[in-house]
């Protein structure tokens, strides 16, 4: 009431000053704010149209030299060398060992944490607790790659002396330390969202929290959750700095997580460092390694998509 | 109900809280360890780089003698990089949200804008580094500049923008629009007068949150090739000749706190590791400060308004 008199009085006010619009001139106005927002909402889309043409365009140039079939089976990258090889088979071990490390860490302790925040944790814990974690999300990567290679590998080396200086294991390990706030604070609030009548039947039946977390809420918010880890694993993939700086750039086809090893990332990164003349097979190889990069995070959103769509609980 | 029978469920039941206090005090151990590595890991930082940070490590240029460099162009470079970044995401971003939000119709189009923002924001941050080294470095010869930084950066948390903007555009309630229009406002009007106003607090909250991630980002930015090394400033926005403003400073190269950190972090004397200790220091103080901002504003707001 007070809130539409004063919207009122307002409109009357700016009425009274202004002179008499027909309304054709207001409805013109109108529409063509709305196309300007249209416009702007589009930018989006045309910003996924620019990566993609980006990307294809150079890759295209690259694949016009190097076969497909070799470029996705070789065991050698090393197109900075004399005798440059095309294999990325390398940088997908070294991004793929890398991210599973971190998963390993974030998965199972985020998850618990998110259980903890959603089923136990008083509500002052929880106003604490979520912004803390979130604030670690927020520290940027190049510190966390700091951390990697000056600390947690020097750690480690005194109980595994044979690992390198540059390793995959250190740079996974605190790259699942950055992943698990993403993790645990999504998961969480998926949990939150599952009604309390559901937690209240299994409480009824005489089940502990534990019980109702593990066997009500959880199965009840696995949509929400899965898209936690998906989105987890492609911040894994994604993830540039803490690998560039502490798992090295050299390119090494290996499972292993205590060698060193350059991801897809670190290379392009190594690469930009270096000043690349543009034009060159070179510079189009960090678009090939992009596209790759893209197609593996595409891959996992759709999988994402498909697996909140088919566990997606209708309460 | 005899005796045997009872007492065999009061086991199974303490055995099963027993468990659950257990599984709480694991979830609070996790929560705290992780808390505390991290708080520990940059509290030595800060221990390591504190003898550097002194007024001298603010205002001198990065320099080949460890002790004498600063970050005088790294901050001065974020500063301007972010001016960019905010002046092109704000109404970008603002403004899609609004479409979205209050227009889109339900359609194909409002669909794909959707799906598509919900994308981009899991499209890993160095891509964005090659989209821009591919369209704004070489397509449209901006060079390896601020503005080339910046826009790229505003790209990268465009998602975060429109998206809080939403959430925040959402949260009026719907009365409020029928009682402008019952008065005889147009939709613009209904937003722009009272909409936009009191969901304000909020996407402001967005923004600041977006803006401290861009902060801290540096894949894109040395994709688009930032220099590492720079000894001088850009020219200063504004002079005391005419025509007063210039637009020199968005054509200049630059470099950024991460890429300035990045650069000590990787060279093999330990005299720079004190240096990139510092330079974390000052880049953690300014993004944790900028979020807690965020938080703030985030609390007060939601303490202020009951609909």
């Amino acid at each position: 009431m007070i809130i539409g008199y004063a919207m009122a009085q307002t409109i009357i006010k700016s009425t009274n000053k202004q002179q008499y619009k027909p309304k054709l001139d207001r409805q013109i106005r109108e529409k063509i704010i709305e196309l300007v927002l249209f416009l702007a909402a589009s930018s989006s889309v045309a910003t996924t149209i620019a990566i993609l043409y980006i990307l294809i365009k150079e890759s295209f140039l690259f694949f016009q030299q190097i076969p497909i079939l070799d470029f996705l089976t070789g065991t050698k990258w090393t197109p900075l060398f004399v005798n440059p090889e095309y294999g990325i088979l390398p940088l997908l071990s070294g991004t793929l060992t890398s991210s599973i490390v971190a998963l390993t860490v974030a998965i199972p302790l985020g998850t618990i944490a998110a259980i903890y925040l959603s089923e136990f944790a008083s509500k002052q814990v929880r106003e604490i607790v979520k912004p803390a974690l979130e604030l670690l999300a927020a520290i940027p990567t190049v510190v966390y790659g700091y951390f990697a290679l000056l600390y947690v590998t020097p750690w480690l080396q005194s109980f595994l002396p044979k690992l390198p200086g540059f390793n995959l294991l250190s740079a996974g390990l605190v790259m699942g330390l950055m992943i698990m706030p993403f993790i645990s604070s999504i998961s969480e609030d998926a949990m939150s969202a599952v009604p309390v009548g559901l937690r209240e039947g299994s409480y009824a039946m005489g089940a502990t929290k534990l019980q109702t977390a593990l066997k009500v809420v959880f199965p009840a918010a696995i949509s929400g959750i899965s898209s936690s880890y998906i989105l987890g694993t492609s911040r894994a993939v994604g993830e540039t700095m803490i690998v560039a700086i502490a798992a090295g750039l050299r390119p090494n086809l290996t499972w292993n997580p205590l060698e060193q090893a350059a991801t897809i990332t670190a290379y392009i990164v190594q690469v930009s460092l270096g000043d690349l003349p543009h034009g060159t097979i070179a510079y189009e190889t960090i678009f090939a390694a992009g596209l790759t990069l893209v197609l593996m995070t595409l891959l996992l959103n759709i999988i994402g998509y498909f697996l909140a769509k088919k566990y997606r609980e209708i309460y | 109900m005899n005796q045997a029978n009872l007492t065999k469920i009061r086991t199974n039941l303490h055995r099963r809280q027993l468990i659950n206090s257990l599984f709480a005090l694991l979830g609070m151990m996790i929560i705290a360890i992780a808390l505390i590595i991290l708080l520990g890991l940059t509290i030595k930082m800060a221990i390591q780089g504190y003898p550097r940070i002194t007024p001298e490590f603010f205002t001198s240029f990065p320099s080949r003698r460890a002790s004498s460099a600063g970050i005088l162009s790294a901050w001065v470079g974020t500063s301007l990089v972010m001016l960019v970044t905010a002046l092109a995401a704000i109404p970008l971003g603002v403004a899609s949200g609004i479409y979205l939000e209050e227009y889109a119709k339900k359609n194909w189009i409002a669909d794909l804008i959707e799906i598509n923002v919900t994308n981009l924001a899991g499209v890993p941050s160095i891509i964005y580094g090659l989209l821009a080294l591919g369209l704004f470095v070489y397509q449209l010869r901006l060079g390896e500049s601020i503005l080339a930084a910046g826009l790229t950066l505003a790209l990268l948390i465009l998602p975060v923008v429109i998206v809080t903007t939403r959430e925040s555009l959402r949260a009026i309630p719907n009365n409020l629009r029928e009682a402008a229009y019952a008065l005889g406002a147009s939709k613009w009007q209904t937003i722009w007068d009272h909409i936009l106003p009191y969901s304000f607090g909020s996407i402001l909250t967005g923004i600041i949150i977006g803006l401290s991630r861009a902060i801290g980002e540096t894949a894109p930015i040395i994709t688009i090739g930032a220099l590492t090394f720079i000894a001088f400033l850009p020219k200063p926005p504004l002079s005391g000749e005419f025509p007063f403003i210039s637009f020199e400073w968005l054509q200049a190269p630059f470099t950024v706190m991460p890429i300035q950190m990045f650069n000590w972090v990787s060279r093999p004397q330990a005299a720079f590791e004190i240096n990139a200790a510092a330079a974390g220091t000052v880049l953690i103080c300014m993004t944790l400060g900028i979020n807690a901002i965020a938080i703030y504003l985030r609390y007060q707001l939601r303490k202020g308004i009951k609909w």
